[in-house]
């Protein structure tokens, strides 16, 4: 932690920018570059910076999950992915896709989608809980 | 079938909660999901008896012929419903038994899992697929016999059963990959189909030895049988269900499943009768030189793994009938004395005959059941195990080859065994009252409830063998022999040779039990255990202790334990075998210099060049951050150069969070103080710039080389098609190779674990010694 | 272009053995980091290096341009950047919590620690017989 006025100021200001940021990366990810892991990074930036000005505790009170929690989520959601592509009947993580219209426009919803969550969550648990358990011990 | 296996594993893992909620209930509740399976599979009784099969299949890994495929015919219906329904008492009956054990959830979560792995065994209509589930009954049966895990006892016995059958697992997966090769298909459908062409391929014997030995080892065969007594340093819940009707039976379910394709032969008839008729004959008298209840038990299984082991290795039409109605009637009489034995331990104290008698007024209940399942043991009329143990003596007498040999090994065997039924029956509960460590009585119903109703299936089966006879027991046998095969069952089939056998068997088996006390005190039965019981399982205990011994020598020997010594070996061993065989093979020409390079790439590979090397020469850990953070950057540079966007944006974002990690950790350590030697350093400077230069060679050979584009091709004309993304890289990352990255993933939790362990157990270490 | 970048990624092969061979555990974390980078180098250079054309598709195509660049090594070295900082991360906590315990940070006093360990497992098992 470290005790700056400049550094707390900023991080306030940056701290929701990088999540939106980090958010939109993840869903341009499929056509731009970007994704789970990009996106996760810019994520877990945002909490290290914060742990950073407020200290892990803080962090760890606005992040509400545990970052052990985080990474088991995104490993369900990952293999949950694709035990659906089994249920369909195709080989496991096999891609399935819905194309529903929402005001107007056609949307691709499908597996690869979920399992990127997956990815985003399991990226962010890592890194913040490596960073929170070693900024911890003092 | 998927579904009802991947239920039991749902369920499985959910049910420590259900647990929880249950409380001294869990074992009724839980129970309803076997109970639940038995429906399922009641519903095709008729239609599986009747001869037909159900096949359902859904891809796993097509690339490889491994799905997900189930059968259902007499064979694997018979060991579903054994496995179901005798679960479904076992769950109840554990409930009962552990009530108000600390980790109750954990237990009945590991039996539920061994239930819908065993499921899977005999199940899957895949090769691949049914070793999967074969090890996973080894590895949940090894958390169940360890269960009290602060024995040293329970730990030991556990590591015995999953290094035997473990070693036969690897035998086995070697067995049926080269089946698989041997058949073109892992389809078991398809190769019962194709047995002649297993049974006259140039591997066939090599299948079937290392066949056998992971059905063997499984099945407790002489002469690794040990293990299975060992196991009985399990709860008495899992002795009832795995030692009695499933796991043990995963090994003769297996024989019975090839017998179509590998049987009948010269080899499998040697092989396997012989190693079944020494194990039944071992197996039996072994009962007798112990007092210990379950040691009897477990002993007598083993005579019956011997026996069906035996029969599915005659292979002709008596014997595999008989191996069908055995293995159903041996199940229910076995899982009931199992539990009556638990009962006795868990109400009396102890289940150790000697200290045992008269319970019959305070168990009564127990009583009965253990007397039905008992007569059905000792293979008396009017149940089951009388049909089957007639059916034996039949199928020994008809044998084209050694008749008389079988038929003596057989008789006697099963004079042991109605012996032990004795022992098990009369001895605790006839006789005058003994002073008991706990005052007994009845146990609770969920603990009869079970032994109850498996001995009332064993009466009600054998007056009533229509209920089974031309369904259940003709389908198997028409799956065990590949040949369709109906026949009727009946208790009395007049004066013959197999029933003036049975009634010798009898008298004699009833003689020896008389003499029991004094026989099993004398010393030639004494020597005998030592021989056949304690001298196989000494052998196996030396191996192990030799192996470890040779560990330790290689240890002492190769591992200097410095890691930079190792570091060096490796990588020095590695730069001279890659060197010397492109020396070799390899035709080196330097590549022309005439492509087209811009004046800021050679800065930034510059750049690059400059901060590896002040990290090698910086002084202090902050220096090397900084020189590393500048690497890293310049990297990211050559991605964005280089058209690899999403690269520069994921090496920054790491380069970034790399250098807080190091920030983080670095201030607190302080500056190295290491000097080396002159002549260190000059050797490693060697072995690094080889190393680098091996390195650029390598390439620079590669990048003369064609390259092949045709999956990248691929990628980039069906990626919007077929997986409805634009970014190539994102879409090869969540769609094509999602399977990899899923395991990258799965890598970076565990590693998350492990830093978070490492730190925090130490903090909490360091907390509990300022406070102590 | 491809013959500067093998030199350059030889140099960082050499640079991360040398450090690898090292006495310092420091040392040899930061040379585990520089290999992964190398690694990930050379299989962008086997690649071959196709310049401002990133392997995406046009919002109003349906195929990707010919001449993009490859993607195929682009993933595999996106998700070895991820587990290079995973394995750089466990190497970090790991010579931590080694400087914890000990103290210091020479690999080659390391045979030193399995003493007192190996003694704390004979205690703990005696405690549980």
């Amino acid at each position: 932690m470290i005790n700056s006025l400049i550094l707390r100021t900023a991080t306030k200001l940056l701290f929701g920018l990088l999540l939106i940021f980090s958010i939109f990366l993840f869903f341009r990810g499929h056509n731009e570059p970007g994704g789970g892991f990009i996106g996760g990074l810019v994520g877990a930036t945002a909490f290290a910076l914060f742990a950073i000005a407020y200290g892990p505790k803080k962090s760890r009170e606005i992040l509400k999950l545990d970052p052990q929690v985080m990474i088991g989520a995104g490993l369900l959601f990952g293999v949950a992915s694709g035990i659906i592509s089994i249920l369909l009947g195709t080989p496991f993580l096999t891609g399935a896709w819905i194309f529903p219209v929402i005001g107007g426009t056609e949307l691709h919803l499908g597996t690869p989608l979920i399992f990127d969550i997956g990815v985003y969550l399991v990226v962010v648990g890592f890194t913040l809980g490596v960073i929170f358990s070693l900024e911890e011990e003092k | 079938m998927l579904t009802a296996i991947l239920i039991a594993f749902i369920v499985a893992l959910a049910s420590p909660f259900v647990v929880k909620l249950a409380k001294d209930y869990s074992g009724w509740v839980l129970a309803l999901l076997p109970a639940g399976l038995f429906a399922y599979f009641m519903t095709s009784y008729q239609l599986v008896g009747s001869g037909e099969v159900i096949l359902e299949s859904s891809s796993w890994l097509p690339g490889l012929d491994v799905h997900l495929s189930f059968l259902l015919d007499g064979l694997s219906l018979t060991f579903a419903l054994l496995i179901t329904g005798i679960g479904t008492l076992v769950l109840i009956y554990a409930g009962g038994y552990m009530k108000g054990h600390r980790y109750l959830d954990r237990f009945l979560m590991i039996l539920i899992l061994f239930m819908a792995s065993m499921l899977g065994v005999v199940l899957s209509d895949n090769l691949i697929g049914l070793f999967i589930f074969w090890e996973l009954t080894s590895v949940t049966s090894y958390l169940l016999i360890g269960f009290n895990n602060e024995k040293e006892e329970s730990r030991s016995s556990a590591l015995q059963a999953l290094l035997i059958t473990g070693l036969g697992g690897l035998a086995l997966m070697g067995g049926l990959i080269l089946m698989g090769l041997s058949a073109g298909t892992m389809s078991i459908t398809e190769i019962l189909n194709s047995g002649e062409i297993i049974r006259e391929h140039p591997f066939y014997l090599g299948i079937l030895i290392l066949v056998l030995m992971g059905a063997f080892t499984k099945s407790a065969q002489f002469p690794v049988h040990f293990w299975l007594p060992g196991a009985m340093a399990a709860p008495t819940p899992v002795s009832a269900y795995l030692h009695s009707a499933t796991m043990v039976k995963a090994g003769v379910y297996l024989l019975a499943r090839l017998q179509p394709a590998m049987g009948g032969t010269t080899e499998w008839f040697y092989i396997v009768t012989g190693f079944g008729a020494v194990t039944m004959l071992v197996g039996g008298w072994l009962a007798l030189a112990y007092t210990d209840l379950k040691r009897v038990l477990a002993y007598s299984t083993v005579m019956a793994l011997g026996t069906i082991t035996m029969l599915i290795g005659m292979g002709h039409d008596y014997a595999l009938k008989a191996a069908a109605v055995f293995i159903v009637g041996h199940s229910l009489y076995k899982g009931a004395l199992f539990m009556v034995a638990g009962s006795i331990d868990h109400e009396a104290g102890t289940r150790d005959v000697a200290y045992l008698g008269g319970l019959r007024k305070l168990m009564p209940i127990t009583a009965a059941a253990a007397a039905i399942a008992a007569l059905s043991m000792g293979g008396i009329p009017p149940m089951l195990g009388f049909i089957g143990k007639e059916l034996v003596y039949e199928a020994a007498l008809s044998a084209t080859t050694f008749a008389s040999i079988l038929i003596i090994v057989a008789v006697l065997a099963n004079i042991a065994v109605v012996a032990s039924s004795a022992i098990v029956a009369i001895t605790p509960f006839y006789g005058e009252e003994k002073k008991t460590p706990k005052h007994a009585h009845e146990a609770p119903v969920s603990m009869w409830i079970g032994p109850v109703i498996l001995a009332a299936m064993g009466l009600i089966v054998g007056v009533f063998p229509s209920l089974a006879d031309r369904s259940l027991f003709s389908a198997t046998t028409t799956a065990i022999s590949g040949v369709e095969t109906s026949y009727y069952l009946s208790l009395w089939h007049g004066i013959n040779l197999p029933l003036i056998l049975s009634v010798v068997t009898l008298l004699s088996g009833l003689a020896v039990f008389k003499i029991w006390n004094n026989l099993r005190e004398s010393s030639a039965m004494q020597g005998y255990a030592r021989a056949f019981g304690d001298f196989p399982k000494a052998t196996y205990e030396a191996l192990l202790n030799g192996m470890l011994k040779f560990a330790r020598f290689q240890i002492d020997a190769f591992q200097s334990g410095y890691l930079h010594r190792y570091m060096g070996t490796i990588i020095g061993v590695t730069i001279f075998g890659t060197a010397i065989t492109l020396l070799l093979k390899a035709n080196f020409v330097w590549p022309d210099f005439n492509d087209h390079i811009n004046a800021y790439e050679v800065i930034v590979l510059a750049l690059m060049i400059l901060s590896a090397l002040a990290a090698v020469a910086a002084k202090s850990a902050l220096k090397a951050i900084t020189a590393l953070g500048l690497l890293g950057f310049s990297i990211a540079l050559v991605y964005i150069m280089f058209s690899a966007p999403d690269l520069a944006i994921t090496q920054v974002l790491v380069e970034t969070l790399t250098v807080i990690l190091a920030a983080l950790v670095l201030v607190k350590i302080p500056k190295p103080v290491i000097v080396d030697r002159a002549g260190a350093k000059v050797r490693d400077a060697f072995i690094a710039i080889s190393g680098g230069v091996l390195v650029t060679v390598m390439l620079l050979i590669i990048l003369q080389g064609d390259l092949d584009l045709s999956l990248s091709e691929y990628f980039g004309e069906t990626s919007y098609v077929l997986a409805h993304g634009r970014n190539i890289v994102n879409v090869i990352l969540v769609d094509y190779r999602a399977i990899d990255t899923l395991g990258e993933i799965i890598v970076l939790g565990v590693a998350a674990f492990g830093i978070i362990s490492l730190i925090k157990l130490y903090m909490n270490d360091k907390k509990e010694e300022k406070q102590s | 272009m491809e013959i500067l970048l093998a030199i350059t990624v030889g140099v960082l092969f050499a640079s991360s053995i040398y450090l690898l061979l090292k006495r310092s555990l420091v040392r040899v974390v930061i040379g585990v980091l520089i290999l992964s980078n190398a690694v990930n180098l050379a299989f962008f250079t086997m690649g071959r290096l196709t310049r401002g054309e990133p392997p995406l598709i046009a919002a109003d195509e349906y195929v990707a341009a010919a001449g993009v660049a490859n993607a195929l090594p682009q993933a595999l070295i996106l998700t070895a950047i991820v587990i290079g900082f995973g394995l750089f991360a466990f190497a970090l906590a790991l010579i931590y919590r080694y400087y914890l315990a000990t103290g210091n940070l020479q690999s080659d006093k390391m045979a030193d620690a399995e003493t007192p360990v190996a003694d704390k497992f004979a205690l703990a098992n005696k405690e549980g017989e």
